[in-house]
């Protein structure tokens, strides 16, 4: 989600602590092993919650047993093929259909028990078969499902997110040193712009670009049919690519630039840049060795989150221009209450999400010479 | 109170902060105007009623102002009926059972194109003998033209432009092209029209009524939907619900963390380690995926969503930040004073420590508005939005469902679109004034 990328920096507020017992790698160890145990719990439970929230209190199943019996009578009575049997056999073969139909989705054993299996299996990234959804080239693996529609996912989202925050902090950097030009007045005036969420500049971009202007696609990843030569397709995907890219970017660019701008403005106003400025050093190597350096950590939290908030993709965005990403696909599988395919996407999410704060914890030790790995609260 | 009276004049100083706040303004007297003009009962039936409610408006009918900004003036639909005035009704009796009712009703037609139908909608009263009427159209260059004449039953729709008759008089098909031109220039006849409906009753008790529908391209001040829904109701009658979503979600979910934080960081020991662990599950929890969850298998009932999206929001990341706030203010010297005279926890907590953070907390609450109104409309825009209740993302949704944009009907998505836009900008405008003005370290910023 952009919201990520979009809340403002926070200061890292950990305090250096010296811890002389211990010597430094029993320490870490049984920092990681407890981190890793109780960031497993956390996983389960979240993935455990969205799959009760998934159900719906049984009443999911209720559905699907529905739609199964409907299905299966109606496929029965329509089909030629039996249309000499006598009822009781009808009725007969009807219940048998039904019977397997309801043990190749699980629903003959208890909530209970398939929840629990959901949860093991999607623990150890058993993502399984999908219930209804299937992929376009007729898997119903859920990994495939996913990996899919991935690529679509990363190029959209990898692009628009890897542009706004690099692009952000570029342009944060010098505007914060000559803060109150109107450069920086005009980038806080316009700040407030982001309180509008992507999708939103998505249909004023479609309709100026593609209803009035006739310009740019309306949506979609090629055109239909797709050009046949991979050069001439690679270009119908930019082209494609445009209007979404550049919704998303618009959408958080200015009160990213403000967030950042703000934060360098704290740091820069610490008291070793101001010797550094009075020592006579460029510019330059101010910003890189004395404000770009201790804002490290805080950099590569906010990338780390953002990277990880690819994965979701960003759903209405994706349904605006229907843009088939990740996004679009885990809002179709909740409408056919395809619960495996919402539980693999969510673990993968929680995966990532737990995997990217462990690691912080010991990339900020790399980044900080004042935090320890095990010392204090890192968080 | 002098805290405020500061709060305000610094607050006057930001125009962004002085144009926020006229918008909220506005669209509070909007909202105010609509709760008071139409009652929530209403305003679901009539945005749900169907044809029965809306069958005087033309289909997909842009906003009557588009004339002002194009050369070639489109008509503008309009309606006149003998129930409420609009249309004058002389009623003369010829004997005892025999009666005449002269209607009439002039317009001005100063339009470049014809309009697309014309319809009379006749209501009568009678035992045994229909009533019989004539209809007759006087242009301004002086055409007398002979609509038609027809025994009206107790509810009769009359369709000019499907009357095979007056097709075959006119000898064209396009009725309303007739009536409106010149027959020697082909060119549009403006000026006064005359409507005149020339009834007869054959009873003493009989009686007659009519109402006259023109369906022009245009329609009112918002236009109308494909099923000739008045869009101003959804415009109106959305003000509040997002108003109401944005700022009861803000509230709710801003002091709800705020208490439960502080209440965390006081006692401490396992309930603080209990909140802090909800939260990093809440963390992994797909949060849009389970409000299109509970839309998709439960219900789409707004305030449903509204309470997923607090209870959600609650344990939220900024949990983490009022925390370590808490934190120090716990340790301030106010505290213990409050502690030695022997105040309660929950004296404390919500005397001393809860109070102190509201400042802290007005810039969050107020530019936390506009995400949570966008997450109504984003909602609905998946087509999750409320079933009943007429909101601005229902109108979107309705729009794309029907590819607005492809069809060139832009009015049907710009107008919820600025006013949603209004309201974003609004809130967010006005909360980055306060942050500036509340957190003094942004000040020379």
């Amino acid at each position: 989600m952009s919201t990520e990328s979009l809340s403002a920096p926070t200061q890292d507020s950990s305090v250096p602590k010296k811890i002389a017992s211990n010597s430094a790698v029993v320490r870490v160890m049984k920092f990681t092993a407890i981190r890793i145990v109780t960031m497993m719990i956390t996983v389960a439970i979240g993935v455990y919650l969205t799959i009760l929230i998934a159900n719906m209190g049984g009443y999911v199943d209720t559905i699907m047993r529905n739609e199964i019996r409907e299905g299966t009578t109606m496929g029965i009575l329509a089909n030629p093929q039996y249309r000499n049997l006598t009822t009781e056999a009808k009725q007969e073969l009807i219940q048998k259909k039904i019977a397997s139909e309801e043990k190749r989705l699980g629903l003959d054993q208890p909530f209970a028990i398939r929840s629990m299996r959901y949860l093991g299996n999607s623990l150890v990234l058993n993502l399984g078969r999908a219930q209804r959804m299937i992929s376009d080239h007729g898997s119903k693996e859920v990994r495939l499902i996913l990996l899919e529609r991935l690529p679509a996912t990363l190029l959209l989202a990898g692009v628009s997110q890897l542009l706004l925050f690099f692009g952000s902090i570029f342009i944060a950097l010098p505007l914060s040193r000559k803060y109150g030009s109107w450069l920086d007045k005009l980038t806080i005036a316009l700040s407030p712009t982001s309180s509008v969420p992507a999708w939103f500049y998505g249909i004023f971009f479609i309709l100026i670009f593609a209803a009035i202007l006739k310009i740019l696609p309306f949506g979609g990843l090629v055109d239909s049919p797709p050009p046949t030569n991979s050069f001439d397709y690679g270009l119908n995907v930019l082209k494609h690519l445009i209007l979404p890219a550049s919704s998303l970017i618009v959408s958080s660019v200015f009160l990213s630039i403000y967030s950042w701008r703000t934060f360098f403005l704290i740091y820069s106003s610490e008291d070793y840049v101001e010797v550094a400025k009075a020592k006579g050093l460029p510019p330059r190597d101010v910003e890189n060795r004395y404000i770009l350096r201790p804002t490290l950590p805080t950099i590569i939290t906010n990338f780390a989150l953002l990277v990880i908030a690819l994965w979701t993709g960003f759903t209405i965005t994706e349904t605006v221009f229907v843009w088939p990403g990740l996004g679009i696909t885990l809002y179709r599988a909740i409408g056919a209450y395809d619960t495996p395919v919402i539980v693999g996407s969510t673990i993968i999410y929680a995966y990532l999400l737990a995997l990217t704060v462990l690691l912080l914890d010991f990339v900020y030790a790399l980044v900080d010479p004042r935090v320890k790995v095990g010392a204090g609260s890192p968080q | 109170m002098t805290a405020l009276k500061n709060t305000f004049r610094e607050l006057i100083q930001y125009p962004s902060a002085v144009l926020g706040t006229l918008t909220i303004l506005l669209l509070l007297g909007i909202a105010a105007y609509a709760l008071a003009t139409i009652p929530y009962d209403e305003a679901v039936r009539q945005w749900r009623g169907g044809e029965d409610v809306w069958y005087q408006n033309p289909k997909y009918a842009a906003p009557a102002w588009y004339n002002f900004f194009s050369k070639t003036k489109k008509p503008v639909s309009f309606k006149a009926s003998t129930v409420d005035g609009g249309m004058t009704k002389t009623v003369t009796a010829a004997s005892a059972d025999i009666s005449s009712v002269d209607m009439a009703y002039s317009f001005e037609y100063d339009y470049d194109a014809p309009p697309q139908e014309i319809t009379l909608y006749f209501t009568t009263t009678f035992d045994q003998k229909l009533p019989f009427a004539s209809v007759v159209l006087v242009t301004p260059d002086g055409r007398e033209i002979k609509i038609g004449k027809m025994a009206v039953d107790r509810k009769t729709t009359y369709r000019v432009s499907q009357d095979l008759k007056l097709q075959k008089s006119l000898k064209t098909e396009r009725v309303m092209n007739a009536l409106f031109t010149n027959p020697d220039t082909g060119k549009m006849v403006k000026g006064t029209y005359q409507l005149r409906i020339e009834g007869t009753t054959f009873e003493s008790k009989s009686g007659m009524d009519a109402e006259l529908v023109l369906h022009g391209d245009l329609y009112g001040l918002a236009g109308t939907d494909k099923y000739r829904r008045d869009l101003l109701l959804p415009l109106l009658y959305g003000t509040p619900i997002a108003l109401a979503f944005g700022l009861v979600a803000a509230l709710g979910t801003a002091f709800l963390t705020m208490i439960i934080a502080a209440i965390g960081t006081w006692y401490g020991g396992w309930i603080d380690e209990l909140i802090q662990r909800i939260t990093e599950v809440n963390l992994v929890l797909p949060f849009l995926a389970i409000l299109i969850m509970v839309g998709t298998f439960y219900s789409r009932s707004i305030w449903l969503m509204l309470g997923i999206t607090i209870l959600l929001g609650i344990f939220g990341g900024s949990i983490k930040s009022y925390r370590a706030i808490f934190l120090q203010s716990k340790e301030a010297s106010y505290i213990e004073a409050a502690r030695a005279y022997g105040a309660s926890s929950g004296r404390i907590i919500f005397t001393y420590l809860i109070p102190r953070m509201v400042p802290l907390l007005i810039p969050t609450l107020v530019s936390s508005v506009p995400g949570y109104v966008f997450l109504e409309a984003s909602l609905a825009v998946l087509g999750l939005g409320d079933p009943l209740l007429p909101t601005w993302g229902k109108v979107i949704n309705d729009a794309f469902a029907d590819g607005a944009l492809y069809q060139g009907r832009y009015y049907w998505v710009l107008e919820p679109a600025v006013l949603l836009m209004f309201t974003g900008l609004g809130f967010a405008m006005l909360g980055f004034a306060l942050d500036r003005i509340f957190n003094p370290r942004l000040r020379d910023m």
